[in-house]
């Protein structure tokens, strides 16, 4: 295991983030317990309103745990590959693509941020709880999607983050519009789509696929028919939903290296 | 970056539109207008005040270039200051107006009643700013003890939009939290200049900032002293 390369440069990067070490542990702990306050704001919502788009708290809470486990992951163990832009704008990228290994997979583990770490634990208990706390209508079909659907929302943003990143090949100084899409994404599948209306409902929840991440697997296991009409068996789709967001993600990719030109510096 | 913030204000003005809603037309005593003004108004304040854009200071601090500022016959946190205001009427044309302008035209925005509103706003905004800078500055100044500050920095990220009146009216936390934050100077960021927009509050909010960008500036003075009789620069 120590001569997979990977491991290696991982164990390093968490070993050197430690090195500080005041700094390291208050990152870790403000990280998580303010993460925690970040989804306890949701809630907040509930001392004004007793539903929220036709929506208990005991149903939201699912689709916010699905929404939470799926982003914590995804931005865990992908999301500085957002850093992505300041080596293709330093040409630092050279020395990763000079070395036999994969592109993707040198970025990933280099800009490895430990104390994510914290977040996505804390995202699986948070997840448990809501499985317990919400009305589940437990089915073989259920267990399996309560399983499936997290992995495939966390693939689904995982895949977001590197097209977005990929923007970099083509626009180097894309500054946070990334953001718009990834950390939006992230609070548009906190709530049920049913909040949202108009044109934007219709592009956020279906144009850029968000509704699968969280509302639909949520409303498959709370054993409910979206209110707005979308057909049942939409519901359970959201790992196929994800496999083609990989796809895309990785064609993007490839695109994107092939066209990386250096900074001829 | 003003197109993120504005699809941020979409998703936050609808969430806080349902929520009216729910809470029959009014929420903590926000109205639909009111609210919808709050949202993307807070949106089109993140740039002005640059609240998430940490200061060159915290880089030269680490690296230990912090030597060569400080051998120019300007002060540290003055030099910091002229390059923050800068960024400041740029971000008011940019940052500021086009979240403003997208929020108007697919929402209806509160309009004040009263003229003297915009200029107290404005006033309300630029003392916001300040007010944001110092707390910025001091937290720079925190690298000379730590080194590497991306923890206080992640606490700040955070707490700035949650306890700033960012995300939502931080009347909406719990009675005893909501106590304790208007103790600070943090719902002075945000919530201040928009209960100031929206006609919740006028001259009270102006009479805070003032008084905490006093105490502030006063308490960055003082530990600026302090870090830079301990500062060691590492390395030739």
């Amino acid at each position: 295991m120590a001569d997979n390369p990977y491991l290696r440069v991982l164990g390093a990067q968490v070993r050197s983030q430690a090195q500080y070490r005041a700094s390291f542990a208050l990152d870790l702990v403000t990280a998580t317990v303010l993460a925690a306050v970040d989804v306890g704001a949701i809630f907040m919502l509930f001392r004004v309103t007793k539903t929220l788009g036709g929506f208990a708290w005991t149903e939201i809470i699912l689709i916010t745990a699905l929404s939470v486990v799926a982003f914590s992951f995804a931005d865990g163990l992908v999301g500085e590959i957002e850093r992505l832009k300041t080596y293709v704008r330093t040409g630092l990228l050279d020395t990763v693509l000079l070395r036999p290994l994969s592109a993707l997979g040198q970025l990933l583990v280099l800009d490895f941020a430990s104390r994510r770490l914290g977040r996505m634990l804390q995202a699986l208990v948070f997840y448990g709880v809501a499985l317990v706390v919400a009305p589940v209508v437990w089915t073989p079909g259920a267990v399996l999607l309560a399983v499936l659907a997290p992995i495939a929302g966390a693939v689904f943003f995982g895949s977001l983050f590197v097209v977005f990143a990929s923007l970099a090949f083509w626009w180097v100084e894309s500054g946070d519009v990334g953001n718009a899409f990834t950390y939006g994404g992230r609070d548009f599948t906190n709530y049920p789509t049913t909040m949202f209306g108009g044109w934007f409902r219709g592009l956020f929840a279906y144009g850029l696929g968000f509704a699968f991440v969280a509302y639909l697997p949520a409303l498959a296991l709370l054993g409910r028919s979206d209110p707005l009409g979308v057909p049942d068996p939409l519901r359970w789709l959201s790992p196929v939903v994800a496999l083609l967001a990989l796809l895309f993600a990785r064609t993007v990719w490839r695109a994107g290296l092939r066209r990386y030109g250096s900074t001829g510096s | 970056m003003a197109f993120t913030n504005s699809v941020f204000g979409f998703l936050k003005c609808y969430v806080f539109l349902t929520v009216a809603a729910g809470a029959g037309g009014v929420v903590l005593g926000y109205d639909r207008s009111q609210l919808a003004t709050y949202m993307w108004v807070s949106q089109g304040i993140i740039g002005v005040i640059n609240v998430w854009g940490q200061l060159d200071l915290v880089q030269q601090i680490r690296t230990g270039n912090v030597v060569s500022d400080l051998l120019r016959p300007i002060d540290l946190m003055w030099a910091a200051a002229a390059t923050e205001s800068g960024r400041f009427l740029y971000s008011m044309l940019v940052r500021f107006s086009l979240p403003v302008v997208v929020g108007a035209v697919f929402f209806t925005l509160y309009v004040p009643r009263h003229v003297i509103t915009y200029p107290l706003f404005a006033a309300a905004l630029v003392l916001s700013a300040a007010l944001c800078f110092c707390l910025r500055y001091l937290l720079a100044l925190v690298c000379f003890w730590l080194l590497d500050v991306r923890g206080v920095w992640t606490a700040w990220l955070l707490m700035s939009g949650l306890f700033g009146g960012l995300q939502f009216p931080i009347e909406l936390w719990p009675d005893g939290l909501a106590a304790v934050l208007r103790a600070t100077p943090f719902p002075l960021l945000f919530q201040g200049p928009l209960d100031v927009l929206v006609e919740k509050r006028s001259f009270d909010v102006l009479g805070l900032q003032l008084g905490w960008l006093v105490a502030l500036v006063a308490l960055s003075r003082v530990v600026q002293a302090r870090a830079l009789r301990r500062l060691v620069v590492q390395g030739g």
